[in-house]
């Protein structure tokens, strides 16, 4: 099964570029870009696995109805990708299953 | 569940109204016994507590006022794992019954005395044959290290637990149909007939059968008089919370939090008198998260996935009522609330009862002639 991401960039309004970090590799973003479209640019698929089974997952439908686009983002994990849009500086990880609760994690600030 | 019965004959030995928790468990204990039964249910639009509870097996506190209450309680408790194991073999549903033990958590000095005492009297009762502990915060840290610091202590029992509610509902419903048992939700049943050979069943279409079993919730208020017995049933709505699934935190299911086989975090649950409405309010699911966070500080920034409200089946006095009319006879209610936690005795010595056809005098403490008396 072909598994290369067919996101492409399509002329739109013009933003300002900002840089995240996608599993701390820096990407230069348009600043109206979200975390997933982030990660599709980056190539970073799959970007999750499923708490109960472990399947592979990556952003889908994009607008905010299907959860398959949680990312652990500046430390804080089952954030809806699709729906949080790029900052500056932004953390970007994977998801390995559920998220913990348990201790909050550190800003990794670069 | 959307099934259409075959057109033709619609004969079977039972019918029984009402696919809920209560139903399947009793239509499976009723072919066990060799009886072919057909289920009539209503369908989509129903009020179905089967659907929105809380998905406790639980016995601490369960029959405080009623002895005979707190035996078919633990008995159904001791019953859970052998049923849970039987519906796995015949379905591959895994119902996640998981009985650890549970608590119940008290924010306040006050509350943990009451329970205390209430366990206290249930276990003289009991003639000291019913466990529990009373646990002070420190106690309570090392069963679930998440506690909050606010939290006074829990009454613990060992022999409480918790199972995925939908899952169950699904499994005794494949087993059925999988038995050869027929669902038809094909209308509400409107009225039932008695005639010396048994009953003719209005619904969507008619059935007839010998024997009548009512397992149909809030509904056997107005199917109950049609048959001789009374069903004076009221509904209360608990408002329950679902939180996103995070790794396992706790360990151990407690009246108010739960962490499903998933992760999910499930949060309960307000008991509220507001008739046959079975919506949600911001204020009692403020309430409800509100305290959550007091006993799991953790669960601060979890998110919520889900909430709904849904409708318990009580009795005057919440206990069940187990009955046989006197003046049909052949046609039967059983409704209660705890339909999770009772799941394995109404598959079991319940459903041996009706299937029987015998008068069980130990059964009498649940008549519901208790409220008019
Ligand atoms: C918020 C909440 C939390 C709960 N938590 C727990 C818990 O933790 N542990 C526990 O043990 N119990 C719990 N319960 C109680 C438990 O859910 C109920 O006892 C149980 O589901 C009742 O099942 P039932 O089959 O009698 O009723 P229902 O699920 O209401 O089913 C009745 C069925 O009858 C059908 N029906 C009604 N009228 C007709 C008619 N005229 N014709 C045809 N069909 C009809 C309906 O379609 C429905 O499917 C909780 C309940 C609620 C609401
Ligand atoms: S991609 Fe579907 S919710 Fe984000």
């Amino acid at each position: 099964m072909p598994n290369v991401s067919h996101f492409e960039r399509l002329p739109m309004r013009a933003g300002e570029q900002v840089t995240v970090f996608v599993e701390g590799q820096a990407l230069k973003v348009d600043s109206y870009d979200t975390a997933a479209a982030a990660v599709l640019i980056a190539g970073l698929v799959p970007s999750r696995t499923t708490p109960t089974s472990g399947s592979p997952r990556a952003p889908y439908c994009l607008m905010g109805v299907c959860f398959e686009c949680l990312l652990d983002i500046d430390g804080v994990a089952n954030q809806q990708g699709c729906m949080v849009k790029v900052r500056d500086g932004m953390q970007i990880r994977r998801q390995a299953g559920a998220r913990d609760i348990h201790e909050p994690r550190q800003e990794t600030a670069t | 569940m959307t099934e259409t019965a075959t057109q033709g004959a619609r004969i079977a030995d039972v019918c029984l109204i009402g696919g809920g928790l209560v139903g399947m468990a009793i239509a499976l204990g009723l072919q066990r016994n060799g009886l072919h039964v057909a289920v009539l249910d209503e369908g989509d639009v129903a009020l179905r507590a089967s659907r929105g509870n809380f998905g406790l097996v639980w016995v601490q506190g369960k029959g405080d006022t009623l002895p005979e209450y707190a035996d078919i309680t633990r008995l159904s408790a001791r019953l859970w794992p052998t049923f849970a194991a039987s519906l796995q073999d015949s379905t591959g549903v895994d119902v996640q019954l998981q009985q650890r033990g549970g608590l119940y958590l008290c924010l306040t000095e006050q509350e943990l005395d009451a329970r205390a005492r209430m366990l206290g009297k249930m276990h003289e009762a009991a003639g000291g044959d019913y466990p529990y502990e009373t646990l002070d915060l420190k106690q309570v840290r090392e069963k679930i290290p998440e506690i909050g610091d606010t939290v006074a202590g829990a009454t613990w029992c060992p022999e409480d637990g918790h199972v995925n509610p939908l899952l169950l509902l699904r499994a005794m419903t494949e087993r059925f149909k999988a038995q050869g048992g027929i669902i038809d939700n094909t209308g509400r049943v409107e009225t039932i007939e008695p005639h010396p050979e048994g009953f003719r069943i209005h619904a969507g279409g008619d059935w007839d059968c010998a024997r009548v079993v009512l397992c149909a919730g809030l509904g056997n208020r107005e199917l109950a008089p049609q048959v001789g017995l009374s069903a004076p049933l009221s509904p209360n709505r608990g408002q329950v919370l679902v939180g996103e699934r995070v790794r396992p935190f706790l360990d151990y299911p407690t009246g108010h939090v739960r962490q499903t086989g998933e992760g999910t975090v499930q949060i309960g649950d307000s008991k509220e008198d507001v008739g046959f409405d079975s919506g949600t309010t911001t204020e009692v699911m403020a309430k409800i998260a509100h305290r959550a966070i007091r006993l799991f500080p953790l669960l601060r920034d979890v998110k919520l996935v889900r909430a709904w409200g849904a409708l318990r089946v009580m009795t005057p006095d919440g206990y069940p009522i187990y009955q046989a009319s006197t003046s049909c006879p052949g046609a039967y209610l059983v409704t209660c609330h705890s339909g999770v936690t009772l799941a394995a005795f109404h598959e079991g010595p319940l459903a041996d009862w009706i299937a029987s056809d015998r008068y069980d005098p130990s059964l009498e403490v649940f008549h519901a002639e208790r409220f008019t008396l």
